[in-house]
């Protein structure tokens, strides 16, 4: 029955497959999960997310899923809840009788319920049979049945229902949608790294060595090589002004990041306004002017191009030309076109939410370059196709 | 329905049900429990105390930003070999003399289940748990040198634990078993505090929980002290003999708790209202 639960995680984008199927199956059926819900829960969030970013995800997709359960239990009128609400104590279990309880599975208990509410007039007290306090039935508050569904408030045991949990949703700190900060953009950006061996020869290359040895009849030859280091060079060109006024924060947390981030080679940053037309600028006060084809000269292939900026402009901001001079008879797209056509990495990270990108400059201007979200999620797969290029997804 | 031994914490470990959970899901399925959460909420003493609570062997495996996944296995000591063949020294035919298990290997060769610790994975190269995927799967690997399969007779237990300082790749992922440990609770902080400093005074308890967990919530900090600091904070507490706190600027041994400059001078400015700490 959790194989439609598996569904209702991947429409969440919990990577979660067959493995993980598998996996809770086997868990199961070796009776982890202790034949209750907050067991299942336990077990299928330890199987199923695999990292803290989702762990809120599956809590939303817990909680819808199996809310008909708590739904229901909602709907149960005003009446039931007050008989609750002062619970007798509960009476102590003999093993025969718990052992009665942990038998029920979920889809029965949930069907019973429903059953029971409709038939329930009254109020019950330890009994185990109608939703009241302190008995053994499924329903109910303050009683104890491990396959049962605790009805407005905590159980007898002190454990809160695991849809109760779920419903908490406290990991959504630690979405990877929600927020950015300089501490995981430097973990995102810190993929970036590609290593060469470059500089004097330092390191001993034992293999090397001992195939030299060989050759030399047993007499020792060292053979050194250079050490590897970091080749990754970074130019990173940021829009400033009018429209990105609002992402300033989030602007300014990228540039700390990239600025602390010691693994690369070399780290340009350069300003611009709206688009890159013929210049780019040092400052972002539009000081130290420098030409966009002189950039290219200096700068060979290999330098990842990451361009900044929310790509919202007038469409002739984007496709008009303002003066005679070859540069400047350019149009801004016809320049990202050159820069992407120059550089063989390049991509562009948009602060704007995804939705808006639809029927604007945005949309042209991702046809040209491989556009993502400033989210740690976008940040992470504009970082892969920085490394090799990977197909973006949907 | 198998039965195995099931973790429950131990007298100086105290656990979560979902943690338990985790560490039992790992252990009946025979799957690496990954284990993440702020640095301080005590990942590694985890591997001790399922070590302690299972009376199983620990082993440890500190992995470094130079640490590749062969370490782990097995080293080959072809310069010790190299050496002795020069000076005549040692059986230099015996290439299993220059064969040095790692911790990964040792736990596989151990005729009695272990509990490995394979710590702060994240610290090592970014394909270094991608090399493990295969030993860590079949619990056995082959020493080329010598053709000796090494394989696992128990399956150890294996802890992993990670400071998210990287991703790590998806399908190392799915082959663990993984707990995020929350940030305890003010209850569950009372015990493990409990647990550490047993006999402390009540009221004692009460004021340095109050001012860690306002500490924690303080805007601007950027280390926020955690469970190992707020230990080390009461023990420094007792032995000064200061039986009162609270939380203003002249807050006792305040270094114990806050480690960064730019959060003592946050602290200042909320608190002191002047730039004690300012340099």
């Amino acid at each position: 029955m959790f194989v439609e639960f598996l569904y209702e995680l991947r429409k969440r984008k919990v990577p979660v497959g067959a493995q993980e199927a598998v996996a809770v199956a086997e868990a199961l059926a070796k009776g982890l999960h202790d034949s209750s819900l907050d067991g299942f829960y336990q077990v299928a969030r330890a199987l199923m997310v695999h990292s803290e970013q989702h762990l809120d995800d599956f809590d939303i997709a817990f909680g819808q899923y199996f809310r008909g359960i708590q739904a229901t239990a909602i709907e149960i009128n005003e009446e039931l809840l007050s008989w609750l609400k002062d619970p007798k104590p509960m009476r102590e279990l003999t093993p025969e009788e718990r052992a009665m309880l942990e038998t029920l599975d979920l889809d029965e208990v949930r069907r019973m319920l429903e059953e029971r509410i409709k038939e329930q007039r009254e109020r019950h007290d330890g009994g185990n049979r109608w939703v009241g306090t302190g008995g053994t039935s499924p329903f109910g508050k303050g009683g104890e049945n491990p396959s049962g569904i605790n009805i407005g408030g905590s159980s007898g045991r002190g454990k809160g229902g695991a849809v109760q949990t779920a419903d908490a949703r406290k990991y959504k700190p630690y979405r990877a949608d929600a927020s950015l900060d300089i501490r995981q953009i430097e973990v995102a950006l810190r993929k970036l790294r590609a290593f060469a061996r470059e500089g004097t020869e330092r390191e001993l290359d034992l293999d090397k060595t001992i195939d030299e040895t060989a050759r030399n009849a047993g007499e020792l030859e060292v053979v050194v090589r250079p050490p590897r280091r970091n080749n990754t060079r970074v130019i990173l060109m940021m829009d400033v002004g009018g429209s990105m006024e609002p992402h300033r924060e989030y602007v300014s947390q990228l540039f700390t990041a990239a600025k602390r981030a010691t693994h690369w080679r070399e780290l340009r940053t350069y300003y611009f306004h709206n688009c890159v037309y013929g210049k780019v600028w040092k400052t972002d006060g539009f000081q130290d002017v420098v030409s966009v084809n002189e950039l290219m000269q200096q700068c060979n292939a290999q330098y990842k191009l990451v361009l900044l900026g929310d790509a919202l402009m007038a469409p002739y901001e984007l496709l008009g030309v303002s003066g005679f001079s070859a540069e400047e008879r350019m149009t801004g797209l016809e320049w990202l076109i050159k820069l992407t056509s120059h550089f063989e990495r390049t991509v562009w990270l948009n602060p704007e939410p995804v939705r808006t990108w639809r029927g604007n400059t945005i949309e042209a201007v991702s046809r040209v370059v491989p556009m993502f979200p400033l989210t740690v999620e976008g940040l992470g797969e504009s970082v892969d196709q920085l490394i090799k290029g990977r197909s973006r997804r949907g | 329905m198998t039965e195995f031994r099931r973790f429950r914490g131990t007298d100086r470990y105290l656990t979560s049900d979902s943690l338990e959970s985790a560490v039992n899901c790992a252990l009946a399925l025979g799957r690496p429990l990954l284990v993440k959460g702020e640095p301080g909420t005590g990942k590694s003493l985890l591997a001790e105390a399922i070590a302690e609570g299972l009376a199983l062997p620990l082993l440890t495996w500190h992995v470094k930003s130079t640490t590749r996944a062969q370490d782990g296995l097995y080293v080959y000591d072809t310069v010790q070999r190299l050496y002795d063949s020069r000076f005549g020294d040692g059986n230099v035919k015996d290439i299993r003399q220059y064969i040095k298990l790692g911790p990964l290997g040792q736990s596989f060769a151990s005729a009695n289940r272990v509990v490995l610790l394979i710590d702060e994975v994240d610290k090592a190269d970014l394909e270094f748990p991608n090399d493990l995927l295969h030993e860590l799967d079949r619990m056995r690997f082959r020493i080329s040198e010598t053709n000796d399969d090494v394989v696992a007779t128990e399956r150890p237990v294996v802890i992993i634990t990670s400071n998210n300082e990287k991703e790590l790749p998806d399908a190392f992922l799915r082959r663990c078993v993984f707990h995020f440990i929350d940030f305890p609770e003010k209850s569950l902080m009372k015990d493990i505090v409990a647990v550490h400093h047993p006999g402390l005074d009540k009221a004692l308890i009460e004021q340095t929980l109050a001012v860690f967990y306002e500490l924690r919530e303080l805007r601007g900090i950027r280390k926020r002290p955690s469970t190992s600091e707020l230990i080390d904070w009461i023990a420094a507490l007792r032995t000064a003999g200061i039986d009162t706190v609270k939380l203003d600027k002249e807050l006792p041994f305040l270094g114990a708790l806050l480690k960064k400059e730019q959060d003592l001078a946050a602290f200042a400015d909320q608190l002191a209202g002047g730039r004690r700490f300012r340099s």
